[in-house]
């Protein structure tokens, strides 16, 4: 769906690197969360896999739009980015725009995306007037409008309060249970990752580079399992650089 | 509680016009007691018949059509370029450093000074006074945009390209004009104010309206007919500003 061949991103002429080596591949139907401290690149390394930043080094191949009338990506912002003035239905409908697609087709496209958020009943209203969580979720609905083949989402839930956090990430799953969309999702919370994914790479270092990649077990997940808590453990160390307490330094997921 | 806040939005303008009329009637009582000699200050009760006298004439009707024309046009020429120009300056760095040296030099020179060009380059007429009235307007809505333009959330233009609007036309149509519009707003309705104070000054040097026919009464110390025309003004700028914030309301709805 996506694959990056050694990417290296630098902003001064190739003297230093935000992200270097970096190789990545993520197949159809895939949830892979990106796992990093702040300021690791891990946003970074998004934007350069949707094309919206070119890197400095190294290629990104990214499927195309999935039909005609979609984007190949789309990209869920940190604290939703909502257009102030544009109703929830038209902030969905942005993405909609210039793709050729009549009035009616394009409120139509929108409102089913926003039905799967479950806010279709929002659609009249100004963003100022819903919360935080119902922002975000609208975030979702205008990423998801697009059918994009690879969705991709920054922390899409840091800004939030532990407990919409939790519906969220809930909610996430279910819709990608129902359109088993390809998730390339950026998170520095262990947890997050460990819930949503079915793989985690983790991505640290300066420059950051990819330091594991490892498979999540079965679902539904059990945080109080024993092979979660060693799972963490392991993405503890890798994340702080430490030798990986399972043995090996650098860990494939085929190999779990 | 919408009954509260009914009543509420009832009580301010109710409240204005109780300190109007309490005016009026001060006003008019000092005179009546002596306290103020009517050669000073005429009564309101005397300004009724001289409006009569004015209206009779035709001279009010024709002083009104003719400010009005130096307004409107002075208004209309004077924002749309100030915001243009704005936006430009604020929107291209370049331009902006290009321009910087000019906007110092000619901004603080104030409309009236220009009085003596307008009437060598556009002569006594519509034209000078309008060109007076546009300069003032000019540089409020100049500033406004500019000001609005550098206050754009960035994020949005991220937002904007991620969604397939990364495009000049993108950035210009989805983010620049719609963010920038409450500023540009802003920068209209106090123009509309400052527009009237120009048309006065703009009069001044001859050009029949509501400033000529004031000077013309002043220099026969025809005190009253002075009030009748400061409350023309008032009146006149009273419904202009109602009737632009009715356009703004719609336009700005989401602002709430």
């Amino acid at each position: 769906m996506v694959r990056l061949r050694n990417v290296g991103l630098s902003h001064d002429g190739a003297r230093s690197f935000i992200l270097r080596g970096v190789d990545l591949e993520i197949r159809r139907g895939e949830f892979v969360a990106v796992l990093g401290p702040s300021g690791a690149g891990k946003s970074t390394l998004l934007r350069i896999a949707m094309k919206l930043i070119a890197p400095t080094e190294g290629e990104v191949t990214l499927a195309p739009a999935a039909t005609a009338q979609g984007r190949p990506a789309g990209l869920v912002f940190q604290d939703a980015k909502l257009m102030p003035w544009r109703t929830v239905q038209r902030n969905v409908e942005l993405g909609l725009e210039g793709l050729g697609l009549g009035r009616a087709a394009r409120h139509a496209r929108a409102l089913d995306a926003l039905r799967l958020v479950g806010l279709a009943e929002q659609a009249g209203r100004w963003p100022r007037q819903l919360s935080g969580g119902q922002r975000q979720r609208v975030g979702v609905a205008r990423a998801l409008t697009v059918e994009p083949a690879l969705l991709l989402m920054d922390e899409p839930f840091g800004a939030l309060d532990a407990i919409t956090r939790a519906g969220l990430q809930e909610e996430l799953l279910r819709i990608w249970a129902q359109t088993r969309k390809t998730v390339l999702f950026v998170t520095h919370d262990i947890d997050e990752a460990m819930i949503l994914a079915d793989r985690i790479i983790v991505l640290a270092g300066h420059p950051a580079s990819v330091r594991g990649d490892l498979a999540v077990g079965p679902r539904p997940r059990d945080r109080g399992a024993p092979a979660m808590q060693i799972l963490a453990e392991r993405l503890r160390a890798l994340i702080a650089g430490e030798p990986d307490p399972a043995g090996a330094g650098y860990w494939r997921a085929s190999e779990i | 509680m919408r009954r509260g806040t009914g009543r509420r939005s009832w009580r301010r303008p109710l409240l204005g016009a109780v300190g109007l009329v309490a005016m009026f009637g001060l006003w008019e009582a000092s005179v009546r007691i002596g306290l103020v000699p009517s050669g000073l200050l005429p009564a309101p009760s005397d300004l009724v018949p001289a409006w009569l006298d004015e209206v009779r004439g035709g001279f009010w009707q024709g002083a009104i059509r003719d400010s009005m024309t130096h307004y409107l046009l002075g208004l209309a020429i004077g924002s749309v370029l100030g915001g243009l120009a704005g936006l430009l300056c604020g929107a291209v760095p370049v331009l902006d450093a290009l321009l910087s040296g000019v906007v110092r030099v000619l901004r603080p020179i104030p409309g009236l000074a220009w009085v003596p060009f307008a009437i060598l380059w556009f002569g006594l007429d519509t034209a000078g006074a309008t060109f007076v009235i546009a300069i003032s307007v000019f540089w409020i809505n100049f500033y406004a945009a500019h000001g609005a333009v550098q206050s754009i959330d960035r994020d949005l233009f991220e937002v904007a390209a991620a969604f397939g609007h990364g495009g000049f036309g993108g950035r210009l149509f989805k983010v620049v004009l719609p963010a920038a519009m409450p500023g540009l707003m802003a920068g209209l309705r106090t123009g509309l104010g400052q527009a009237w104070m120009s048309v006065v000054a703009a009069e001044l040097f001859g050009v029949p309206g509501i400033g000529a026919r004031m000077m013309q009464a002043s220099s026969l110390l025809a005190t009253d007919l002075v009030v009748i025309y400061m409350l023309t003004m008032a009146l006149l700028y009273a419904l202009t500003d109602m009737a632009f914030m009715l356009v703004r309301n719609r336009i700005l709805g989401w602002q709430g």
